[in-house]
């Protein structure tokens, strides 16, 4: 059985000039338990909506999103975040990390909503994403490549099943964006942690032994161009 | 999620921004603290000051004087404050004393000071008959003892004794008037033979000497018997000239009290003053709009400092919302940033309460030393009064209420379109 199966998704905006724009039409799609897919996403095909509409964070028109047996779709919202917070980790392009807080108090905040605080499992990814010294930096102090790897070790932090990742290295020089793309791929193998994720980087896609366009997969974003 | 793990991380999570926030924290807790350290105050002062002006016990539930004000009277002779009305004729004295309902009279005579702390003559009676708390008479210390009737001797309270340096053994001028605005000594040094100890009232600030050694006073002159008297060394005074400016009066139980009152108001010689708390409690009462009115500003203050938390927190919203937008993408519930709001600002609140707790105390300190500085009365901040608990638990809820609106603004982020924008 799957660990994520999508079918008949759909998700549609109302643009100011009070047209409907369907941004998301996926048939189907599937990912196994401890996968690892890389889906290329060119810009407007959908890629952060799709992540999006998978993390709960944006409720689908319709269609089925079933993750570890829980249909997300016609869930509550209060649900789906709790569901988040315990099963999906999310890296965001721009990290999104909270700039008052240090690098281990980052990672911490990915807990208190999920699995509940365990600082020494929280060191031991910053540890092992090279971090040891570094934990008590806030990420202003930290270069770009440091705070991805914070940004990794904070959606590794409740030993989810699903890790999606949006254009993970998409702020970071080569050198910099093979290295953090190394250790995601490391770091869920070792969680056990199944990993989707979006680029539109063709020397970050080769990597990955499956991998999907999602201009195919998504019929609504057939048309947009390369 | 249990709901103390919720409240948990939501205190976690506030706790990091006031820190990260600290000099806004900080400016706004002080607003708070201002605030409810002047609700305090306010209430307490003006409850106990109330109590403590009306409830004084002295072991005495009237005061006789000239005809005139009640209030004066019992000014100028319980606190020893304000003028004296006016002088009685010793019979009028002598007539309550020997009253069936009279169960103890002790007669005052003012007009004199020593560096402002006046000086009442009266009798021994003072040492039996007055009582700073039910129960017990003024206690001498150790190493002194009461005056004697027929000597120019003195015993001081202890406040006088600290302020102006009397001891035991000491001699001292009497000068006229009782305000100590350089007014002329008269001849013939008083010698202090005793201390009270504290009584923390308006006892502590006086000087007691005989009745005879203020007729006797050089410069004195009598009017009891109508006529002009000055007394003569060695020579008894007629008690048709001696004069006194009130007397004490403890009464055999309110029937007496009222019966007394009547008697003595409907005519024209005198007033009785009864019951003494009565006289006081009525200039509370007319002065009761000005508690009131601040009451109201105390109140206000803590209106605007509800205003201030609310607008500290609800400033900081457009920068915290990613803040937000990323602890809902890491599985925060729209109600845990609502929560950590709330929180954020009960806690200021809170702090603001417990600082507040160290402005009352400063506050009431410095009041309750005018107080006493003025009139003996002692004021204690650590009296309890329920403005003592109920404004820190009003505080609190102030604090919750003025969270309520950024909180709202938090709750209704939405994580997609917020963290669309970038940053770190």
């Amino acid at each position: 059985m799957p660990l994520l199966e999508i079918s008949d998704l759909s998700k549609s905006y109302r643009s100011p000039e009070g047209e409907v724009q369907v941004i998301i039409d996926v048939p189907t799609f599937t990912l196994d338990a401890h996968q690892q897919v890389a889906l290329e996403g060119r810009s407007g095909s959908g890629k952060t909506t799709f992540l999006n509409l998978i993390a709960g964070i944006l409720r689908p028109d319709s269609g089925s999103i079933r993750l570890a047996g829980q249909e997300l779709v016609g869930a509550s919202e209060s649900l789906r975040d709790a569901f988040r917070a315990r099963h999906i980790g999310y890296v965001f392009q721009a990290f999104h990390l909270l700039s008052g807080h240090t690098a281990l108090e980052n990672v911490e905040l990915g807990m208190l909503f999920g699995a509940g605080l365990d600082r020494a499992f929280a060191e031991h990814l910053l540890e092992r994403l090279g971090l040891a010294d570094r934990m008590r930096y806030r990420p202003p102090q930290l270069s770009l490549g440091q705070q991805q790897r914070v940004a990794l070790a904070r959606a590794l932090a409740n030993r989810p099943d699903l890790v999606l990742a949006d254009e993970p290295t998409g702020s970071l020089d080569l050198h910099h964006a093979a290295e953090a793309l190394g250790l995601l791929r490391e770091l869920c193998t070792e969680e056990g942690a199944a990993l989707l994720l979006v680029s539109h980087d063709h020397k970050i896609l080769e990597t990955f032994e499956t991998r999907y366009a999602l201009h195919e997969l998504n019929r609504a974003a057939r048309e947009v161009p390369a | 999620m249990s709901l103390v793990r919720g409240i948990s991380n939501c205190w976690r999570i506030a706790r990091k921004s006031l820190r990260q926030h600290a000099l806004s924290s900080s400016v706004t807790v002080a607003s708070a603290a201002l605030a409810s350290g002047l609700v305090m105050s306010v209430f307490a002062l003006s409850a106990q000051s109330r109590d403590a002006f009306s409830g004084g016990e002295t072991g005495f539930d009237a005061v006789l004087g000239a005809k005139g004000s009640e209030l004066q009277l019992v000014m100028n002779t319980v606190f020893h404050l304000d003028t004296s009305p006016g002088n009685i004729p010793w019979s009028v004295y002598a007539a309550a004393k020997a009253d069936r309902r009279v169960e103890a009279a002790l007669p005052y005579v003012v007009g004199d000071n020593y560096k402002g702390f006046r000086i009442v003559g009266t009798t021994e009676d003072l040492f039996i008959e007055f009582h700073p708390r039910e129960g017990e008479t003024l206690q001498i210390e150790p190493g002194g003892r009461a005056f004697s009737p027929l000597h120019r001797e003195a015993v001081i309270g202890s406040v006088v004794a600290a302020r102006t340096g009397l001891g035991v053994g000491s001699k001292f001028l009497a000068a006229h008037g009782v305000t100590g605005a350089g007014g002329a000594s008269h001849p013939g040094e008083y010698t202090v033979v005793g201390v009270f100890e504290p009584t923390h009232a308006p006892t502590d600030r006086v000087i007691w000497i005989p009745l005879e050694g203020v007729y006797r006073m050089e410069g004195h002159v009598l009017f009891g018997a109508g006529e002009s008297f000055e007394a003569q060394d060695g020579e008894a005074i007629p008690d048709e000239h001696k004069e006194l400016s009130a007397v004490m009066i403890r009464t055999r139980g309110s029937g007496a009290g009222r019966m007394l009152e009547y008697e003595i108001n409907k005519g024209d010689q005198a007033t009785l003053a009864w019951p003494i708390s009565e006289s006081i409690l009525q200039v509370f009462d007319k002065l009761g709009w000005v508690v009131l009115v601040l009451e109201g500003v105390a109140v206000m203050v803590v209106v605007v400092a509800a205003g201030s938390i609310l607008a500290s927190l609800y400033n900081t919203m457009n920068e915290r919302r990613k803040e937000f937008a990323v602890l809902r993408a890491l599985g925060a519930r729209r109600r845990t940033v609502f929560g950590v709001i709330v929180i954020e600002s009960t806690a200021i609140a809170g702090l603001g309460a417990l600082v507040g707790m160290l402005v009352y105390f400063a506050t009431f300190a410095a009041a309750a030393g005018i107080v006493r500085e003025q009139t003996g009365v002692v004021l204690d901040p650590w009296m309890a009064h329920p403005a003592l608990y109920w404004t820190p638990i009003g505080m609190l809820a102030v604090g919750a209420l003025a969270g309520l609106l950024p909180a709202w603004k938090a709750y209704r982020t939405e994580v997609a379109t917020t963290l669309a924008g970038g940053g770190y």
